[in-house]
């Protein structure tokens, strides 16, 4: 029950939550709108910038409405409810007087300002601004200040609002924006002119409200109101990020945050944000045949006609390996032409994992991202999210924040911006954690709602089932997976995986899996070997299969090619992708494919037609119903799938726990799939974070 | 003419550091007399005698002393309760908590201990102005002997009440004397201001109930309770009550700090005490009565106005800290009040937009009406920005900054407007030094 309060806004009585801010009562009850710049509702109120000034009547003075609650509200001295006016002239003067006061110093440099079209100050200038100033004195100007690859600062724009100190510190977990000095010397900066390490520092370009901190590698490109938008899926990661892609003709040239509270409420990743550039380079935008041991242009009927000719092969000697970007569409299409053909080896799970053969929740992140803030203890193992899932690293750094959270760690120490308890290094130590009785283990046993989050990395191979096993075992005893609370969680960093495994793209009947496929194809078992989007492999044991490569970027898996089938991005096609809770969203095209390529689903679509074995779809949409058809689980989009028990103990196969160090999978986090390898941002940011962390340095030479 | 303070009713009898300071000396002036005793009569006894003493708070703002202590929660929950005694003292004039340190350090650690106690406040933090280096040497040699004394410590003055007391040493920024920016500086985080609510006295030092009071209101407890309620508040006026520590300072014969009795005329004050104005009382321009942050007073107001908080209110300014400033007729009143401008834009901290823009914009139009290079539309100009700034700030630096520039205007605008008109004749009455 809400404790409701008497609120007199504009003359009208309302009844509001006690522990809403006046603005929140004034703008969601009053139907007024607030002006501000400082608060931000994701962040801790500053109340610096005094935009939001109201009146209260009766008090001497107006009233900062971000940081006032409908609680401290006396009422008035005959018993009625306070009365708060946002219109009286009071308030007008007030924020006029703000408005000015912000503008004195303010170089009005709009017409320059990457800002320009999207910037508070400028809007709500329009509201409260004078039409000419009365200040005569000189502006101040104030240095620009160093704050890495991709944040650019103008900071003599600077309101001094503070959002960006509070976002780094509170939210990102590094303290290394401040505002130094005092009065109207007051500066915001990186205090020694280093780069920014937070993977999520680009979230400051969208919070600063003016000019002063806007996005390097967009810099002057691009007007706000020239740009196409859509509102799309990020494939960098297994969060399923909603963004939206900024394109003007057929370039994507930004990609900005859309609001998801489920998933990444207000931020993205630096690789998510930045990527963009990535897209314009190395791209295949046309087919290609190896010929006399080097690729040549070819078309598109001869490309797939020796395509086809190859998989007309001995089905047991083929297979077909789905890389970590795909959409489901594209992988269904191929699971259906390998189905037809009898081809049983095909694996969606390029790092080698065996998981994915039991019940959905038994590979899903059940307790899910926003549930993460229900849980008082965390388990982590063999992860570090703050590499392979940045957005749900934030999400456990929000709830240790709030208190009654805490974390241990059974794998590689890691700096994961809050405070973890690290209990062991290897998969043998789980069983250890299992039996202990104090320390971390002893706090996990007693919470209410323990939650294990294991990386998908530490189960590969044999010793990832056995890992798993230990796991559910652990699950099990603590009693982790229950009707009203699932605590069990695999954190996969691939995009495509959960869809995948959700449509079963994984080994038939006898079928081989992904590293056994590989080293099939180095014997010669396997003869030939289609690869969609695949290239976090070993392709060196691919030289002397016949390598098809359907992708959109000249990666790994298209330098040992033989034949390229030229695909789209993500950024470039409708898809549905499956993110690690199992809430399945649609992307939308934003551009076109690159020169003669094409979408995914359709290159397979017309290879089956080709091989006179035509797919019974015509249209993405009839594929979809198709997908949705052979498995349910796509039929709900948005929205994670409902709680539902499972036995923990039925997961992985008991074996030997090893006592090797479960190393993180992600050494460099800006470098984890083609597009990433492509652009030139990652390779700045990448070199950024290797020269701030010497041992980097040395493991990459 | 009233009746001046006799010698007996002054609370701080080495004021001027004629006396022993330490403890023997302070002894023999009554400090620490019967403080167990204070004590033993209880929270409530304490706090209703400070209450009917009518002990408005000495650090400017006015506010009852025994109510701001009854804002405390009536019990300890699991958060400690804290005493925090503003000493960081750097109001422009204002140099009366200097000397009862220096000179009087043992009343205010008595008066530490017997507030802490009625708050229920084990600990008690002196927090003290960075540039006061000899206070700090006194007052940290005054609090070991109370130690060694008993008198504070474990089972203080034999109390069984459990009290410390530090002291720490600021590093000089004025913002820091404004209570929530000096628990910022105290929990060790740059010194800007809170917002309010919560209060202190619900969420303060280290987010726990605390009570933040000037060393003069702390300091004037214990005599208050040894002499009585009724002794008190049997100076001064109506809602004014008790004896005061003014300064005097400026253009008087013989600046110095007195203890006198509220409401005193101010006349009277420095005439008597201060040796008058310089020249004659005719000879005097103006007085800031209570520290750099209020307005100014011409001589007419000068001279009926009473000091104390009601009757400088009437007249639109403030007694403040009670740092009387008074300048004679050879002043250029314009060029102090921009000097002081340039104090505020200097000490603001650079939080809140207003204070931030606002008080660099005001000195420079100052400095410029200081020369006359003005024009006269920007005085209202420059009023409506000190209106701007005022009361749309965190705190009250904003309207101290706002206030001596709207006194300088409202009792000086004709000067400021001769001074442009002859700017403007090419008369100037500075000649700028040639670059």
């Amino acid at each position: 029950m809400t404790d409701l309060r008497k609120l007199n806004i504009d003359g009208t009585e309302y009844e509001v939550p006690a522990d809403y801010t006046l603005m929140q009562a004034c703008e969601e009850y009053g139907g007024a709108e607030i002006p501000r710049f400082c608060y931000h509702e994701r962040l801790s109120v500053a109340g610096n910038c005094r935009m939001c000034l109201v009146e209260w009547v009766g008090a001497p003075k107006p009233q900062a409405s971000c940081a006032l609650q409908v609680k401290d509200m006396r009422p008035n001295r005959d018993g009625t409810p306070a009365n708060i006016r946002t219109n009286t002239e009071v308030v007008k003067k007030a924020r006029e007087g703000v408005m000015e006061f912000l503008l004195i110093n303010h170089p009005l440099d709009c017409p320059i300002c990457d800002q320009g079209g999207e910037c508070d100050l400028q809007d709500q200038a329009m509201g409260y601004g004078r039409d000419a100033t009365r200040f005569e004195e000189n502006k101040r100007a104030v240095d620009d200040k160093h704050m890495g690859p991709l944040v650019n600062t103008v900071m003599t724009r600077c309101i001094q609002c503070t959002r960006c100190v509070r976002f780094i510190t509170e939210v990102a977990g590094v303290q290394e924006i401040g505002l130094v000095n005092r009065g109207e010397n007051a500066e915001i900066t990186t205090y020694l002119e280093k780069s920014l390490t937070s993977e999520m520092s680009g979230n400051v370009i969208d919070l600063c409200p003016v000019g002063a901190l806007t996005s390097k590698p967009y810099a002057f490109n691009a007007r706000p109101w020239e740009l196409d938008k859509v509102d799309s899926i990020d494939v960098m990661d297994a969060v399923g990020c909603n963004i939206r892609v900024d394109s003007r003709r057929d370039a994507v040239l930004r990609i900005l945050p859309v609001t998801n509270d489920d998933v990444n409420e207000e931020w993205i990743s630096d690789k998510t944000r930045f990527v963009w550039d990535g897209l314009a380079r190395q791209r295949l935008d046309r087919p290609f045949i190896r010929k006399d041991g080097k690729l040549q242009p070819a078309n598109w009927d001869e490309a797939l006609a020796v395509v086809a000719e190859k998989l007309s092969a001995d089905p047991s000697r083929i297979a077909a390996i789905a890389g970590d970007l795909c959409d489901a569409e594209s992988m269904k299409a191929l699971k259906d032409l390998m189905d037809s053909l009898g081809v049983r080896n095909i694996d969606c799970r390029q790092d080698g994992s065996l998981i994915g053969e039991g019940p959905r929740q038994s590979y899903l992140f059940n307790t899910t991202i926003s549930g993460i803030e229900d849980a008082d203890a965390i388990l982590l193992i063999g992860t570090n999210p703050r590499h392979e899932a940045p957005l749900i690293n934030t999400r456990i750094r929000k709830t240790w924040i709030d208190g009654n959270l805490e974390i241990g760690l059974i794998g590689e120490a890691a700096d994961l911006t809050y405070t973890v308890d690290h209990v062991g290094t290897s998969a043998a130590d789980v069983a250890t954690f299992a039996k202990s009785k104090s320390g971390f283990a002893k706090t996990f046993k007693a919470a209410k709602n323990p939650v294990i989050i294991v990386g998908a990395a530490a189960l590969r191979g044999e010793a990832g089932l056995a890992l798993l096993e230990a796991i559910g075992q652990l699950a099990k005893s603590v009693n982790l997976v229950r009707d009203d609370f699932n605590g069990f969680n695999v954190l996969h960093s691939a995009a495509s995986r959960v869809g995948g495994l959700d449509m079963g793209f994984i080994p038939g009947e006898g079928g081989l899996a992904t590293d056994a496929i590989l080293d099939a194809a180095q014997q010669g078992a396997i003869e030939t070997v289609y690869l969609m989007g695949a290239d976090e492999l070993d392709t060196s044991k691919l030289k002397d299969a016949f390598v098809i490569y359907q992708g959109h970027h000249g990666d790994n898996g298209a330098h040992v090619a033989d034949v390229i089938l030229p695909g789209a991005a993500y950024t470039e096609k409708s898809g549905l992708y499956v993110n690690m809770e199992g809430r399945v969203q649609l992307s939308s095209r934003a551009v076109a494919p690159k020169g003669e390529a094409k979408e995914d689903w359709a290159i397979i679509r017309a290879l089956s037609a080709k091989m006179n074995r035509v797919l019974p779809y015509d249209s993405l949409e009839a594929l979809r119903v198709k997908l949705m058809d052979d498995c349910p689980s796509f039929l709900s989009i948005d929205s994670a799938p409902s709680l539902e028990a499972f036995d923990p103990t039925t997961l992985g196969k008991a074996g030997e726990l090893s006592t090797d160090m479960l190393k993180n999978p992600i050494a460099d986090f800006y470098m984890t799939n083609p597009i990433a390898r492509a652009s030139n941002v990652m390779a700045e940011c990448s070199a950024v974070i290797a020269g701030l962390n010497p041992e980097l340095n040395e493991a990459a030479e | 003419m009233a009746d001046l303070l006799r010698d007996e009713d002054r609370i701080f009898k080495n004021l001027y550091g004629l006396h022993d300071w330490k403890l023997d000396g302070a002894r023999q002036r009554g400090a620490w007399e019967g403080t167990a005793a204070m004590l033993g009569q209880g929270r409530d006894w304490i706090i209703d005698q400070v209450k009917a003493s009518g002990l408005r708070g000495r650090g400017g703002a006015g506010f009852p002393t025994g109510l701001k202590w009854s804002f405390m929660p009536k019990e300890v929950g699991n958060r400690p309760h804290y005493l925090v005694v503003n000493a960081d003292e750097s109001e422009p004039g204002t140099c009366k908590d200097r000397e009862m340190m220096r000179h009087d350090p043992h009343l205010l650690i008595e008066g530490c201990l017997v507030a802490s106690f009625a708050m229920q406040a084990n600990a008690c933090y002196i927090y003290l102005r960075g540039e006061y280096v000899l206070e700090r040497n006194r007052l940290q040699a005054a609090i070991d002997e109370a130690y060694a004394a008993g008198l504070v410590g474990k089972n203080a003055c034999g109390s069984g009440f459990d009290f410390d007391i530090y002291m720490h040493h600021g590093a000089g920024a004025y913002i820091c004397g404004e209570e929530t920016a000096l628990l910022e500086s105290l929990e060790g985080k740059k010194g800007q201001p809170r917002l309010k609510p919560p209060f202190p006295a619900n969420a303060g030092l280290y987010g726990c109930p605390t009570t933040v009071n000037n060393v003069e209101s702390i300091a004037v407890v214990p005599t208050i309770l040894r002499k009585g309620a009724d002794w008190f508040s049997s100076f001064g006026r109506d809602n004014n009550k008790g004896t005061k520590v003014f300064s005097i300072s400026g253009h008087v014969n013989r600046p110095c700090n007195v203890e006198e009795a509220m409401s005193i005329p101010m006349k009277q004050l420095l005439e008597h005490h201060a040796g008058g104005v310089r020249g004659g009382w005719d000879n005097l321009k103006c007085v800031i009565p209570g520290g750099s942050s209020v307005p100014l007073l011409p001589k007419e107001i000068c001279d009926t106005v009473l000091m104390d908080f009601d009757a400088l209110r009437e007249h639109q300014s403030g007694l403040g800290t009670a740092a009387v400033i008074v300048m004679d007729q050879s002043t250029d009143v314009v060029k102090a009040i921009a000097r002081l401008s340039y104090f505020y834009k200097h000490e603001s901290c650079g939080q809140c937009t207003p204070c931030r823009e606002g008080t660099g914009w005001m000195w420079r139009v100052m400095e410029r009406m200081v020369v006359g290079n003005a024009k006269t539309s920007e005085i209202d100009m420059l009023l409506d920005v000190t209106k701007q700034i005022e009361g749309h700030t965190i705190c009250a630096l904003g309207d101290a900054a706002a206030w001596p520039i709207q006194g300088l205007i409202r009792h000086f605008r004709p000067e400021i407007e001769e001074r442009i008109n002859l700017y403007r004749n090419d008369k100037p009455v500075f000649v700028q030094a040639a670059e």
